[in-house]
Protein backbone atom coordinates (compact mmCIF):
# COMPACT_ATOMS: atom_id res chain seq x y z
CA UNK A 1 0.00 0.00 0.00
CA UNK A 2 3.06 2.35 0.90
CA UNK A 3 6.16 1.85 -0.26
CA UNK A 4 9.35 3.84 0.40
CA UNK A 5 12.29 4.38 -1.54
CA UNK A 6 15.80 5.86 -0.32
CA UNK A 7 14.04 8.20 1.57
CA UNK A 8 16.14 11.33 2.79
CA UNK A 9 14.90 14.27 4.68
CA UNK A 10 17.61 16.90 6.45
CA UNK A 11 16.84 19.95 8.70
CA UNK A 12 19.61 22.01 8.05
CA UNK A 13 22.54 20.15 8.64
CA UNK A 14 21.04 17.11 10.25
CA UNK A 15 20.78 14.42 8.29
CA UNK A 16 17.33 13.06 9.91
CA UNK A 17 16.36 10.35 7.42
CA UNK A 18 19.55 8.50 6.00
CA UNK A 19 18.26 6.76 3.62
CA UNK A 20 14.82 4.71 4.41
CA UNK A 21 13.63 1.38 2.27
CA UNK A 22 9.99 0.26 3.51
CA UNK A 23 6.96 -1.15 2.37
CA UNK A 24 3.90 -0.98 4.35
CA UNK A 25 0.89 -3.68 3.45
CA UNK A 26 -2.69 -3.23 3.53
CA UNK A 27 -3.97 -4.78 7.33
CA UNK A 28 -0.79 -4.84 8.52
CA UNK A 29 0.10 -3.07 11.87
CA UNK A 30 3.62 -2.00 11.66
CA UNK A 31 4.78 -0.63 15.54
CA UNK A 32 8.12 1.86 15.14
CA UNK A 33 9.65 2.40 17.91
CA UNK A 34 13.55 3.83 18.29
CA UNK A 35 15.59 6.26 20.47
CA UNK A 36 14.17 9.79 20.85
CA UNK A 37 16.17 11.75 17.45
CA UNK A 38 15.86 8.72 15.37
CA UNK A 39 13.82 10.04 12.96
CA UNK A 40 10.85 8.06 14.11
CA UNK A 41 8.47 10.69 13.90
CA UNK A 42 9.71 12.19 10.69
CA UNK A 43 9.48 9.41 8.98
CA UNK A 44 6.18 8.90 9.85
CA UNK A 45 5.28 12.46 8.81
CA UNK A 46 6.95 12.51 5.50
CA UNK A 47 4.25 9.50 4.59
CA UNK A 48 1.43 12.58 4.19
CA UNK A 49 4.03 14.83 3.92
CA UNK A 50 3.89 17.09 6.85
CA UNK A 51 7.55 17.31 5.94
CA UNK A 52 8.87 17.33 2.68
CA UNK A 53 11.32 14.42 1.80
CA UNK A 54 14.70 16.06 0.20
CA UNK A 55 15.58 13.29 -1.86
CA UNK A 56 13.86 9.54 -2.16
CA UNK A 57 10.28 8.44 -3.48
CA UNK A 58 7.28 7.84 -1.28
CA UNK A 59 4.38 5.45 -3.18
CA UNK A 60 1.19 5.42 -2.33
CA UNK A 61 -1.29 2.70 -4.03
CA UNK A 62 1.25 2.43 -6.97
CA UNK A 63 1.32 6.70 -7.40
CA UNK A 64 4.37 8.70 -6.76
CA UNK A 65 2.86 11.11 -4.08
CA UNK A 66 6.23 13.05 -3.60
CA UNK A 67 6.06 13.58 -7.22
CA UNK A 68 5.68 17.44 -7.82
CA UNK A 69 2.60 17.17 -9.95
CA UNK A 70 1.09 15.10 -7.05
CA UNK A 71 -2.01 16.36 -5.23
CA UNK A 72 -1.09 15.78 -1.93
CA UNK A 73 -4.45 16.61 -0.47
CA UNK A 74 -6.47 13.75 -2.57
CA UNK A 75 -3.64 11.32 -1.00
CA UNK A 76 -4.38 13.01 2.78
CA UNK A 77 -8.14 12.30 2.40
CA UNK A 78 -6.74 8.15 2.43
CA UNK A 79 -4.48 8.80 5.51
CA UNK A 80 -5.62 9.35 8.54
CA UNK A 81 -3.36 10.68 11.06
CA UNK A 82 -3.12 11.00 15.27
CA UNK A 83 -0.47 13.11 16.68
CA UNK A 84 1.09 13.49 20.12
CA UNK A 85 -0.94 16.79 21.52
CA UNK A 86 -4.04 15.68 19.46
CA UNK A 87 -4.91 18.94 17.76
CA UNK A 88 -8.38 19.12 18.09
CA UNK A 89 -9.60 22.56 16.85
CA UNK A 90 -10.61 24.37 20.47
CA UNK A 91 -13.41 26.39 19.05
CA UNK A 92 -15.40 23.84 17.34
CA UNK A 93 -17.43 21.26 19.64
CA UNK A 94 -16.54 17.39 19.60
CA UNK A 95 -18.98 16.96 16.47
CA UNK A 96 -18.12 19.70 14.58
CA UNK A 97 -14.08 18.29 14.90
CA UNK A 98 -15.20 15.83 13.14
CA UNK A 99 -17.84 16.58 10.72
CA UNK A 100 -15.62 19.67 9.43
CA UNK A 101 -13.35 17.26 6.73
CA UNK A 102 -16.09 15.16 5.43
CA UNK A 103 -18.64 18.05 4.82
CA UNK A 104 -15.96 20.55 3.16
CA UNK A 105 -13.73 17.46 1.60
CA UNK A 106 -15.96 14.97 0.53
CA UNK A 107 -18.90 17.11 0.15
CA UNK A 108 -20.91 14.46 2.24
CA UNK A 109 -23.96 16.52 3.07
CA UNK A 110 -23.94 18.05 6.37
CA UNK A 111 -26.72 15.65 8.26
CA UNK A 112 -24.96 12.17 6.57
CA UNK A 113 -22.00 13.79 8.16
CA UNK A 114 -23.25 14.02 11.82
CA UNK A 115 -24.91 10.59 11.58
CA UNK A 116 -21.32 9.19 11.07
CA UNK A 117 -19.85 11.20 13.38
CA UNK A 118 -21.90 10.21 16.31
CA UNK A 119 -21.33 6.61 15.47
CA UNK A 120 -17.56 6.76 15.05
CA UNK A 121 -18.31 8.72 19.11
CA UNK A 122 -19.41 5.74 19.91
CA UNK A 123 -17.04 3.27 18.82
CA UNK A 124 -14.60 5.02 20.74
CA UNK A 125 -16.91 5.30 23.57
CA UNK A 126 -17.69 9.31 23.75
CA UNK A 127 -21.04 9.52 22.33
CA UNK A 128 -22.14 11.78 25.39
CA UNK A 129 -19.69 14.47 24.90
CA UNK A 130 -20.73 15.41 20.82
CA UNK A 131 -21.63 18.51 21.85
CA UNK A 132 -19.28 19.55 24.22
CA UNK A 133 -15.68 21.28 23.46
CA UNK A 134 -12.13 19.68 23.74
CA UNK A 135 -11.25 22.25 26.61
CA UNK A 136 -14.14 20.40 28.60
CA UNK A 137 -12.54 17.08 27.70
CA UNK A 138 -9.54 14.81 29.58
CA UNK A 139 -6.01 13.95 27.70
CA UNK A 140 -7.21 10.52 26.83
CA UNK A 141 -11.07 11.91 25.95
CA UNK A 142 -9.04 14.54 23.68
CA UNK A 143 -7.00 11.71 21.67
CA UNK A 144 -9.84 9.58 21.39
CA UNK A 145 -11.78 12.39 19.84
CA UNK A 146 -8.97 13.02 17.36
CA UNK A 147 -8.94 9.13 16.49
CA UNK A 148 -12.34 9.41 15.56
CA UNK A 149 -11.80 12.62 13.53
CA UNK A 150 -9.26 10.63 11.50
CA UNK A 151 -11.44 7.81 11.06
CA UNK A 152 -14.47 10.32 9.58
CA UNK A 153 -12.36 10.56 6.59
CA UNK A 154 -12.33 6.43 6.07
CA UNK A 155 -8.77 6.41 5.38
CA UNK A 156 -6.68 3.17 4.29
CA UNK A 157 -4.41 3.60 6.65
CA UNK A 158 -3.61 5.39 9.63
CA UNK A 159 -0.54 6.94 11.00
CA UNK A 160 -0.24 7.32 14.93
CA UNK A 161 2.74 9.81 15.90
CA UNK A 162 3.36 8.87 19.66
CA UNK A 163 -0.44 9.23 20.37
CA UNK A 164 0.14 7.55 23.93
CA UNK A 165 3.09 9.79 24.86
CA UNK A 166 1.22 13.48 26.05
CA UNK A 167 -1.22 11.65 28.51
CA UNK A 168 -1.22 11.16 31.91
CA UNK A 169 -0.30 7.09 32.76
CA UNK A 170 -3.95 6.35 33.50
CA UNK A 171 -5.03 7.52 30.34
CA UNK A 172 -3.17 5.43 28.14
CA UNK A 173 -5.08 2.37 28.54
CA UNK A 174 -8.49 3.90 26.91
CA UNK A 175 -6.39 5.10 23.78
CA UNK A 176 -4.61 1.89 23.64
CA UNK A 177 -8.24 0.14 23.71
CA UNK A 178 -9.40 2.07 20.73
CA UNK A 179 -6.17 1.55 18.75
CA UNK A 180 -6.57 -2.48 19.54
CA UNK A 181 -10.16 -2.30 18.17
CA UNK A 182 -8.92 -0.94 14.60
CA UNK A 183 -6.67 -3.22 14.53
CA UNK A 184 -8.82 -6.04 15.21
CA UNK A 185 -11.42 -4.56 12.35
CA UNK A 186 -8.26 -4.94 10.03
CA UNK A 187 -7.23 -1.46 9.53
CA UNK A 188 -3.75 -0.70 8.08
CA UNK A 189 -2.15 0.73 10.81
CA UNK A 190 1.60 2.41 11.67
CA UNK A 191 2.00 3.42 14.94
CA UNK A 192 5.24 5.45 16.36
CA UNK A 193 5.10 4.61 20.19
CA UNK A 194 6.94 3.68 23.28
CA UNK A 195 4.12 1.48 24.57
CA UNK A 196 5.92 -1.79 24.03
CA UNK A 197 3.25 -3.77 25.14
CA UNK A 198 0.84 -2.25 22.54
CA UNK A 199 4.02 -3.57 20.28
CA UNK A 200 3.93 -6.78 21.61
CA UNK A 201 0.49 -7.47 21.22
CA UNK A 202 -0.74 -5.97 18.04
CA UNK A 203 1.75 -5.32 15.75
CA UNK A 204 2.38 -8.19 12.76
CA UNK A 205 5.60 -5.90 12.29
CA UNK A 206 7.94 -3.63 14.22
CA UNK A 207 10.69 -1.91 12.41
CA UNK A 208 13.66 -0.36 15.18
CA UNK A 209 14.86 2.61 14.11
CA UNK A 210 18.48 4.58 15.26
CA UNK A 211 20.14 7.46 13.90
CA UNK A 212 17.89 7.46 10.70
CA UNK A 213 17.97 4.59 9.21
CA UNK A 214 16.15 1.32 10.33
CA UNK A 215 18.54 -0.99 12.18
CA UNK A 216 16.22 -4.15 12.40
CA UNK A 217 12.70 -5.61 11.77
CA UNK A 218 11.05 -8.24 12.40
CA UNK A 219 8.12 -10.15 14.20
CA UNK A 220 8.10 -8.15 17.65
CA UNK A 221 7.90 -11.01 19.45
CA UNK A 222 10.98 -12.25 17.58
CA UNK A 223 12.68 -8.86 18.06
CA UNK A 224 11.93 -8.46 21.96
CA UNK A 225 12.89 -11.87 22.68
CA UNK A 226 16.02 -11.77 20.62
CA UNK A 227 17.44 -8.75 19.25
CA UNK A 228 19.99 -9.33 16.46
CA UNK A 229 21.47 -5.80 16.39
CA UNK A 230 23.64 -4.61 19.50
CA UNK A 231 21.92 -1.08 19.11
CA UNK A 232 18.58 -3.08 19.47
CA UNK A 233 19.75 -4.94 22.50
CA UNK A 234 20.91 -1.67 24.04
CA UNK A 235 17.56 -0.28 23.17
CA UNK A 236 15.03 -2.61 24.54
CA UNK A 237 17.38 -3.52 27.60
CA UNK A 238 16.68 0.43 28.68
CA UNK A 239 12.91 0.50 27.81
CA UNK A 240 11.85 -2.78 29.12
CA UNK A 241 13.23 -2.99 32.16
CA UNK A 242 10.95 -0.91 34.14
CA UNK B 1 -19.31 77.67 32.16
CA UNK B 2 -21.94 78.35 30.30
CA UNK B 3 -23.52 75.41 28.20
CA UNK B 4 -26.55 76.91 26.72
CA UNK B 5 -25.33 76.79 23.45
CA UNK B 6 -26.16 74.23 23.08
CA UNK B 7 -30.13 74.41 22.54
CA UNK B 8 -29.10 76.32 19.23
CA UNK B 9 -26.26 74.24 17.89
CA UNK B 10 -27.07 70.59 19.15
CA UNK B 11 -27.95 69.41 15.44
CA UNK B 12 -24.79 70.41 14.69
CA UNK B 13 -23.45 67.95 17.16
CA UNK B 14 -25.77 64.95 15.53
CA UNK B 15 -24.44 65.77 12.05
CA UNK B 16 -20.63 65.49 13.33
CA UNK B 17 -21.44 62.53 15.19
CA UNK B 18 -23.42 60.35 12.49
CA UNK B 19 -20.48 61.21 10.06
CA UNK B 20 -17.82 60.60 12.68
CA UNK B 21 -19.86 57.23 12.93
CA UNK B 22 -19.77 56.34 9.34
CA UNK B 23 -16.36 57.53 8.45
CA UNK B 24 -15.06 55.09 11.54
CA UNK B 25 -17.31 52.31 10.26
CA UNK B 26 -16.42 52.11 6.56
CA UNK B 27 -12.54 52.70 7.69
CA UNK B 28 -13.01 49.72 9.99
CA UNK B 29 -14.77 47.68 7.52
CA UNK B 30 -12.03 48.26 4.67
CA UNK B 31 -9.25 48.30 7.38
CA UNK B 32 -10.00 44.80 7.84
CA UNK B 33 -10.89 43.18 4.42
CA UNK B 34 -7.08 45.02 3.48
CA UNK B 35 -5.51 44.01 6.95
CA UNK B 36 -6.26 40.72 6.30
CA UNK B 37 -5.15 40.63 2.65
CA UNK B 38 -2.08 42.23 3.71
CA UNK B 39 -1.48 39.77 6.64
CA UNK B 40 -1.53 36.61 4.34
CA UNK B 41 0.53 38.51 2.00
CA UNK B 42 3.34 38.90 4.99
CA UNK B 43 3.03 35.62 5.74
CA UNK B 44 2.73 34.06 2.11
CA UNK B 45 5.81 32.11 0.81
CA UNK B 46 6.18 34.14 -2.46
CA UNK B 47 8.93 37.04 -2.31
CA UNK B 48 7.26 39.47 -4.56
CA UNK B 49 3.84 39.59 -2.38
CA UNK B 50 5.80 39.76 0.43
CA UNK B 51 8.23 42.36 0.04
CA UNK B 52 5.01 44.34 -1.04
CA UNK B 53 3.11 44.09 1.92
CA UNK B 54 6.30 44.31 4.35
CA UNK B 55 6.79 47.70 2.31
CA UNK B 56 3.34 49.03 2.89
CA UNK B 57 3.29 48.09 6.50
CA UNK B 58 6.79 49.72 7.34
CA UNK B 59 6.13 52.94 5.26
CA UNK B 60 2.66 53.55 6.40
CA UNK B 61 3.57 52.68 10.11
CA UNK B 62 6.66 55.53 9.56
CA UNK B 63 5.15 58.17 8.35
CA UNK B 64 2.33 60.71 9.82
CA UNK B 65 -1.36 60.30 9.06
CA UNK B 66 -1.61 63.96 8.91
CA UNK B 67 0.20 63.60 5.75
CA UNK B 68 -1.10 60.55 4.24
CA UNK B 69 -3.80 62.19 4.21
CA UNK B 70 -2.49 65.76 2.56
CA UNK B 71 -1.10 63.25 -0.20
CA UNK B 72 -4.55 61.69 -1.14
CA UNK B 73 -6.41 65.00 -0.80
CA UNK B 74 -4.49 67.52 -1.92
CA UNK B 75 -1.64 65.12 -3.70
CA UNK B 76 -3.69 62.47 -5.79
CA UNK B 77 -5.90 65.18 -8.00
CA UNK B 78 -2.43 66.64 -9.20
CA UNK B 79 -1.28 63.13 -10.41
CA UNK B 80 -4.76 61.32 -11.15
CA UNK B 81 -6.41 64.24 -12.44
CA UNK B 82 -9.74 63.97 -10.31
CA UNK B 83 -10.65 64.96 -7.21
CA UNK B 84 -12.31 62.90 -4.53
CA UNK B 85 -15.09 64.57 -2.44
CA UNK B 86 -13.74 65.37 0.78
CA UNK B 87 -15.49 62.38 3.03
CA UNK B 88 -14.14 59.69 0.49
CA UNK B 89 -10.66 61.05 1.17
CA UNK B 90 -10.93 61.07 4.76
CA UNK B 91 -12.31 57.16 4.39
CA UNK B 92 -9.18 56.16 1.82
CA UNK B 93 -6.61 57.73 3.88
CA UNK B 94 -7.86 56.42 6.94
CA UNK B 95 -8.35 52.98 5.77
CA UNK B 96 -4.40 53.12 4.20
CA UNK B 97 -3.25 54.20 7.30
CA UNK B 98 -4.94 51.39 9.58
CA UNK B 99 -4.91 48.66 7.57
CA UNK B 100 -1.34 48.74 7.75
CA UNK B 101 -1.88 48.49 11.51
CA UNK B 102 -4.41 46.00 11.59
CA UNK B 103 -2.55 43.69 9.29
CA UNK B 104 0.26 43.78 11.83
CA UNK B 105 -2.49 42.68 14.81
CA UNK B 106 -3.84 40.08 12.45
CA UNK B 107 -0.23 38.46 11.53
CA UNK B 108 0.68 38.36 14.96
CA UNK B 109 -2.51 36.56 15.23
CA UNK B 110 -2.04 34.08 12.60
CA UNK B 111 0.99 33.27 14.18
CA UNK B 112 -0.20 32.75 17.62
CA UNK B 113 -2.24 30.17 16.79
CA UNK B 114 -0.34 26.29 17.59
CA UNK B 115 0.93 25.45 14.27
CA UNK B 116 -0.30 21.31 15.38
CA UNK B 117 -3.58 23.07 14.23
CA UNK B 118 -2.43 23.71 10.80
CA UNK B 119 -0.84 20.10 10.36
CA UNK B 120 -3.94 18.56 12.10
CA UNK B 121 -6.00 20.26 9.50
CA UNK B 122 -3.92 19.99 6.28
CA UNK B 123 -3.53 15.99 7.57
CA UNK B 124 -7.29 15.18 6.67
CA UNK B 125 -6.88 16.57 3.21
CA UNK B 126 -8.16 20.13 3.31
CA UNK B 127 -6.15 22.70 1.38
CA UNK B 128 -4.49 25.63 2.69
CA UNK B 129 -7.06 28.45 1.85
CA UNK B 130 -9.57 26.39 3.35
CA UNK B 131 -7.69 25.64 6.47
CA UNK B 132 -7.11 29.54 6.82
CA UNK B 133 -10.74 29.68 6.63
CA UNK B 134 -11.85 27.13 9.36
CA UNK B 135 -9.48 26.72 10.92
CA UNK B 136 -6.41 29.28 11.25
CA UNK B 137 -8.32 32.75 11.43
CA UNK B 138 -11.27 31.83 13.39
CA UNK B 139 -9.01 31.19 16.45
CA UNK B 140 -6.53 33.95 15.31
CA UNK B 141 -9.71 36.25 15.55
CA UNK B 142 -10.37 35.22 19.22
CA UNK B 143 -6.43 36.18 20.11
CA UNK B 144 -6.99 39.40 18.71
CA UNK B 145 -9.81 40.79 19.85
CA UNK B 146 -8.67 42.50 22.42
CA UNK B 147 -6.28 44.74 20.12
CA UNK B 148 -8.16 44.59 17.45
CA UNK B 149 -11.00 46.08 19.73
CA UNK B 150 -7.92 49.07 21.32
CA UNK B 151 -7.18 49.62 17.41
CA UNK B 152 -10.73 50.15 16.44
CA UNK B 153 -10.49 52.75 19.45
CA UNK B 154 -7.66 54.71 18.14
CA UNK B 155 -9.19 54.50 14.57
CA UNK B 156 -12.36 56.70 15.66
CA UNK B 157 -10.38 59.17 17.78
CA UNK B 158 -7.65 59.67 14.73
CA UNK B 159 -10.59 60.28 12.78
CA UNK B 160 -10.72 63.89 14.15
CA UNK B 161 -8.04 64.77 12.11
CA UNK B 162 -10.50 64.94 8.84
CA UNK B 163 -12.06 67.59 10.00
CA UNK B 164 -8.74 69.59 9.02
CA UNK B 165 -10.14 69.29 5.38
CA UNK B 166 -13.56 69.74 5.62
CA UNK B 167 -15.59 66.94 6.57
CA UNK B 168 -18.33 67.27 8.68
CA UNK B 169 -17.38 65.27 11.87
CA UNK B 170 -17.57 65.58 15.76
CA UNK B 171 -14.49 67.67 15.64
CA UNK B 172 -15.41 69.80 12.83
CA UNK B 173 -18.87 70.69 14.42
CA UNK B 174 -16.61 71.73 17.77
CA UNK B 175 -15.04 73.83 15.49
CA UNK B 176 -17.61 75.44 13.78
CA UNK B 177 -19.60 75.77 17.20
CA UNK B 178 -15.98 77.79 19.07
CA UNK B 179 -16.17 79.81 16.39
CA UNK B 180 -19.82 81.13 16.23
CA UNK B 181 -20.16 81.23 20.01
CA UNK B 182 -16.30 82.74 20.92
CA UNK B 183 -15.99 80.17 23.80
CA UNK B 184 -14.20 77.38 22.64
CA UNK B 185 -13.94 75.77 26.30
CA UNK B 186 -17.77 74.37 26.58
CA UNK B 187 -17.98 73.45 22.73
CA UNK B 188 -14.52 71.54 22.75
CA UNK B 189 -15.98 69.74 26.19
CA UNK B 190 -18.69 68.04 24.58
CA UNK B 191 -16.43 67.34 21.50
CA UNK B 192 -14.54 65.24 23.83
CA UNK B 193 -17.21 64.46 25.75
CA UNK B 194 -19.18 62.85 22.77
CA UNK B 195 -15.73 60.86 21.47
CA UNK B 196 -15.82 59.29 24.92
CA UNK B 197 -19.20 57.94 24.64
CA UNK B 198 -18.63 56.12 21.34
CA UNK B 199 -15.36 54.73 22.42
CA UNK B 200 -16.17 53.79 25.95
CA UNK B 201 -19.47 52.15 24.32
CA UNK B 202 -17.51 50.37 21.71
CA UNK B 203 -14.43 48.88 24.32
CA UNK B 204 -17.50 47.37 26.64
CA UNK B 205 -19.10 46.30 23.20
CA UNK B 206 -15.76 44.42 22.70
CA UNK B 207 -15.91 43.21 26.07
CA UNK B 208 -18.90 41.41 25.76
CA UNK B 209 -17.60 39.74 22.37
CA UNK B 210 -14.54 38.59 24.36
CA UNK B 211 -16.41 36.90 26.90
CA UNK B 212 -18.89 35.27 24.16
CA UNK B 213 -15.74 33.77 22.03
CA UNK B 214 -13.75 32.64 25.77
CA UNK B 215 -17.06 30.10 25.65
CA UNK B 216 -14.90 26.85 24.30
CA UNK B 217 -12.37 27.92 26.22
Amino acid sequence: MIKIEDLHKNFKDLHVLKGINEEFHKGEVVVIIGPSGSGKSTLLRCLNRLEEPCDGKIFFKNSNITDKGSNINEHRKHMGMVFQHFNLFPHLTVLENITLAPIKVKNIPTEKAKIIAIELLETVGLKDKAFVYPSKLSGGQKQRVAIARALAMSPEVMLFDEPTSALDPEMVGEVLEVMKKLAKEGMTMIVVTHEMGFAKEMGDRLLFMDEGKIVEEGIPGDVFNDPKHSRTKDFLSKVLRA
Amino acid sequence: MDFSFLSRYYPMYITGTLNTLALAFFTLLLGVVFGVLLALMRLSKNPFLKGIASSYIEFIRGTPLLVQLYIVYYGLPQVTGMRFPSFFAGIIALTINSSAYIAEIIRAGILSVDAGQMEAVRSLGMSHSLSMRYIIIPQAFKNILPALGNEFIVVIKESAIVSIIGIYDIMYSGNIIRGNTFRPFEPLIIVAIIYFIITFTLSNLMGIAERRMRLSD
